[in-house]
């Protein structure tokens, strides 16, 4: 197609000195998709996102948009706009000349009749003569996106752009931004380090980590079949147990891990052979007191709970397996009855279709690896 | 200088403050002594000024001044000396806009643009200060002499004669005033420039301003504080001073600071020196104050 | 050759910067070039072909110059001491309390920075003279607390709205009293903000020439010095000490504002 707009990153490196913030990486958006980019503070996402909109210039690489290379363009030349991390609005104006100022900067004169429209779109109309000063945090974020909204871009860049909301207020404005991408079409190219956030609102997530891509793919698709252990624990939480495959029956492939035996879909699989880690997410894990009747096909951990804790919608518990290693188990709280306690001998099982298999480079050792998803504990 | 350093007083942090009762007379016992000295030797010799101004023009100090509300002195000295007055306000003005024109791009240099270099540009920015400011003035002399390479330089241009001069011109006490007095428009542009958010200036090229789009719309309106404080802090002093006229210039060169100078010291007249004192001090104060409400900031106070 | 251009484009506020920066400088080489060269006439201003140390080797050979610099010293010291005292005081009282009569007061201290200095010189002249007090020494050092007085009051002010009242609020629920607060906690961070006013102050009453002028008598300082050896011819040896008192300026506010950077960066400063 001669009229696509996707927004291409080719190959782009930005090092800043001796640090590698942005590592040859490679990626496509496709045109009128909402794609976000999922990574802890530093992994290099914000600097990507800044190359895009012309605030950085990639060491190395091609940026393109459409059929068009942007890779040096200066800002004001790309038609591209950012919703800045908290706002970025010019103090000195009112609300009405904030949306105006880029109208304005490409020559437009007649603008009142689309900053009117825009302000509609966010729900704001009325306050076209206000300061930012005198707008809450939520308002302001309003502002921030209709100033950029209001240029058409092709492409829409948002840096955190929820990060300063409080918790409902950033659910609001999440169904919002939802609603509004939808109406306008345009692409969003949305920088965040919340996964909710990023697994609520995008079509296509990509996980960064140290300057690289992980994994993309549609939510669903990178939580249930995560490509390794970083994604694995990045996005929600995974119990990773050491294991090596043993044979195969059938569609499943058999695993022998600390002494038991556990099966897995070998189309869940990201390795068939040789040592691998065996992956199962802890709200898929079932809790049973032994010499309860469990599925004679479910793969089974016994353990002692070592930790309860009642979160409302369900109860996250802690168990220590006989090997020593700690697995969690989320359960719904459904059914009426208290939570059990710690000390408890339960036995844990779950259905082998729910496992998944990732690849354990020989080096790796058996300690299961951790991440922390959200180092600065700022995710709900 | 440090007038625009102080950001406006935050109310908000001193309401939050648990009320301190017991503490009434604390500010008023802290103030005293400052506020003695001020009132003692600010506030009392410019009542004494205006006093003084309005005596019988005819006493002496040996014969002693009668106070005969002559407002006819403020009449007499206007009438005598309007020239003077208007040079000052001429000089003064044509140096504040050179010193902003110049002053401009070295703060916003220091502030956005150096780096870690940036403490020492600021010492550098001050360091004339460590050199008299007589000795520096009069290194003007140097440079400005008739047998210098920038005479020769000037009189190289076209359209200047051969025998043309720099000192002892009104050019000469003009670029003496800006040199003197440029640092004081350098250090509260600089305060405000540095307090310039980035993230402004990206958001503006993201909305498709170009660099002087960018200077006019956000830059410099965001920056007006400095800009005040700058022009007031360099006008002031510069339409007082008498020594860039007289070391530089002739008496055709003279401004109001050099009558009152001649006056108080040399003529000994202290009726009329006193009402020219009195006269520029009002003038700039009217100034300064419907300067301060044009310009809508009244945080340089 | 593009990468060029756009380092022009991006640089060029600092190219001009600099120039003005140099502009800032000359006339300070001119004086160290007058201190090492004879003049070819007394009354000369231009450069001779005469290079020489002499006035370096013998900076106070020149009558009156030592007493000169004895005299303005005195006169910086006393008067920046109680100019610091004072205006640190009133720093507080403006920066920390909210009482009747406070824009008053703010009003007060920020007059004598918009009064032109030759008439805060001359009215107080005009005081001393009608009160018929003597002129010397007293009178030049109560002039200079004027007009140091508010400098240093905007300087201090400045650093205390800088400060975090938070921190204060936790000394206090740390169990410090009101007074070991001040004295643990807010003094040691405002000291560098009343060190800084009281260097400004020294150098605002060393340079002075104008208010002096006015109410010096027959006392000398530096300037005064300068002004009166100006009409005669100047010695070559006041560059010299224009020069050395230039270079000692200089290296100790660097010494001091690098030390301070570093403190800062390592967590312990409030900027």
């Amino acid at each position: 197609m001669a009229d696509t707009a996707d927004l291409v990153l080719d190959h782009v490196t930005k090092r800043f000195g001796s640090f590698t913030a942005v590592d040859d990486l490679s990626l496509t958006v496709p045109q009128g998709s909402f794609f976000a980019l999922l990574g802890a503070s530093g992994c290099g996402k914000t600097t990507t996102l800044r190359t895009v909109a012309g605030l950085e210039e990639p060491t190395s690489g091609e940026i393109r948009l459409g059929d068009k290379v942007i890779t040096h363009l200066r800002p004001y030349r790309r038609p591209v706009n950012t919703v800045f991390q908290s706002y970025a609005l010019f103090p000195h104006l009112t609300v009405a000349d904030n949306i105006a100022f880029g109208l304005r900067r490409r020559g437009i004169r007649k603008v009142a009749p689309k900053v009117g429209e825009m302000l509609e779109l966010v729900q704001l109309a009325g306050f076209e003569r206000r300061k930012p000063a005198q707008l809450s945090g939520g308002q302001q974020q309003r502002v921030a996106l209709a100033r950029a909204l209001v240029n058409e871009p092709k492409v829409l860049l948002l840096d955190e752009p929820l990060g300063a909301l409080d918790l409902k207020l950033r659910r609001q404005m999440q169904i919002e931004l939802k609603r509004i991408q939808t109406e306008v079409g345009s692409t969003f190219l949305h920088v965040t380090h919340d996964q909710d956030e990023a697994m609520w609102m995008a079509d296509t997530v990509a996980v960064m980590n140290k300057g690289r891509i992980e994994q993309l793919g549609a939510p669903t698709e990178i939580y249930e079949f995560p490509a390794n252990p970083f994604v694995s624990n990045f996005l929600g939480q995974s119990n990773l147990f050491a294991a090596e495959v043993s044979g195969r029956s059938g569609d499943d492939l058999l695993l022998a891990a600390h002494g038991e035996r556990f099966a897995a879909p070998a189309a869940r699989a990201r390795a068939t052979g040789g040592p691998v880690w065996l992956g199962i997410r802890p709200e898929k894990v079932r809790l049973a007191l032994p010499g309860e009747q469990v599925p004679p096909q479910h793969n089974q951990v016994r353990g002692v709970l070592t930790d309860t804790c009642y979160a409302g919608v369900s109860t996250e518990y802690l168990l220590r397996t006989p090997w020593g290693q700690e697995m969690s188990v989320f359960s719904a709280n459904a059914m009426a009855g208290e939570p059990m306690v710690p000390g408890t001998e339960v036995v844990a099982h779950w259905y082998p279709a729910h496992s998944f298999v990732l690849d354990r480079p020989d080096g790796a050792g058996e300690e299961a690896p951790r991440y922390t998803a959200d180092p600065l504990g700022v995710a709900p | 200088m440090g007038a625009t350093a102080a950001p406006p007083p935050d109310d908000r942090s001193t309401v939050e403050r648990p009320p301190r009762t017991r503490r009434r007379g604390l500010p008023f016992l802290l103030l005293l002594p400052g506020g003695l000295w001020l009132l003692l030797f600010f506030v009392v010799p410019s009542v004494q000024l205006a006093a003084t101004s309005l005596y019988d023009r005819s006493g002496s100090l040996e014969t002693g001044y009668r106070q005969a509300f002559a407002f006819g002195n403020y009449v007499d000295a206007v009438a005598e000396y309007w020239p003077h007055l208007l040079r000052s306000a001429g000089y003064a003005g044509i140096a504040t806009v050179i010193c902003l024109l110049l002053g401009y791009p070295l703060a916003y240099a220091i502030a956005q643009k150096a780096g870690r270099w940036r403490t020492l540009l600021l010492v550098c920015v001050i360091a004339p200060f460590f050199t008299t400011f007589l000795l520096r003035t009069l290194a003007w002399k140097s440079i400005l002499s008739d047998n210098g390479p920038v005479v020769a330089l000037w009189r190289a241009l076209p359209f200047v004669p051969d025998d043309a001069r720099l000192l002892a011109t009104p050019v000469a006490v003009v670029a003496g005033l800006v040199y003197n007095f440029l640092p004081f428009m350098v250090l509260p542009l600089y305060a405000s420039l540095e307090r310039l958010d980035r993230r402004m200036l990206e958001a503006s090229r993201d909305l498709y301003a170009r660099p002087v789009a960018t200077f006019r719309r956000v830059t410099l309106p965001l920056s007006m504080p400095g800009v005040v404080a700058g022009t007031l802090l360099t006008f002031i002093p510069a339409t007082g001073d008498y020594i860039n006229a007289e070391l530089l210039g002739t008496p055709n060169q003279y401004m109001i600071g050099n009558v009152i100078d001649s006056a108080f010291l040399v003529r000994l007249d202290y009726p009329q020196a006193a009402a020219l004192s009195f006269l520029l001090m009002a003038t700039i104060l009217v100034m300064v104050f419907s300067y301060l409400r044009a310009a809508g900031t009244e945080e340089v106070v | 050759m593009y990468r060029f251009w756009r380092w022009v484009a991006d640089h060029w506020v600092l190219v001009i910067g600099l120039i003005v920066l140099a502009y800032l400088f000359l006339p300070i080489v001119v004086v160290f070039l007058l201190s090492v060269n004879r003049p070819a006439s007394r009354l000369s201003y231009d450069l001779s072909a005469q290079w020489t140390l002499e006035y370096w080797l013998d900076p106070f050979g020149s009558a009156g110059i030592a007493d000169a610099l004895r005299v303005s010293i005195g006169i910086a010291l006393v008067a920046t001491l109680i100019a610091t005292v004072l205006g640190t005081l009133m720093a507080f009282a403006l920066a920390r309390h909210r009482f009747r009569g406070r824009g008053t007061a703010n009003a007060l201290v920020f007059l004598p920075m918009a009064t032109p200095e030759v008439v805060l010189g001359s009215s107080l002249l005009a005081l001393f003279v009608m009160l018929r007090v003597p002129l010397g020494f007293w009178t030049v050092v109560i002039a200079h607390v004027l007009f140091c007085l508010s400098f240093v009051v905007v300087t201090v002010k400045a650093r205390l709205a800088g400060l975090d009242p938070r921190l204060q609020e936790a000394a206090m629920d740390l169990y410090a009293t009101e007074w070991q607060t001040f004295r643990r906690v807010t003094l040691p961070l405002v000291l560098p903000g009343i060190a800084a006013a009281a260097l400004l102050s020294l150098s605002l009453s060393f340079d002075d020439f104008i208010i002096t002028n006015f109410n010096s008598g027959t006392t000398v300082t530096f300037p005064m010095f300068v002004w009166g050896a100006a009409q005669r011819g100047i010695p070559r040896e006041v560059n010299v000490i224009g020069s050395a008192v230039f270079v000692l300026a200089f290296v100790l506010v660097l010494v001091t504002q690098l030390r301070g950077r570093g403190q800062a960066r390592r967590g312990t400063g409030v900027s």
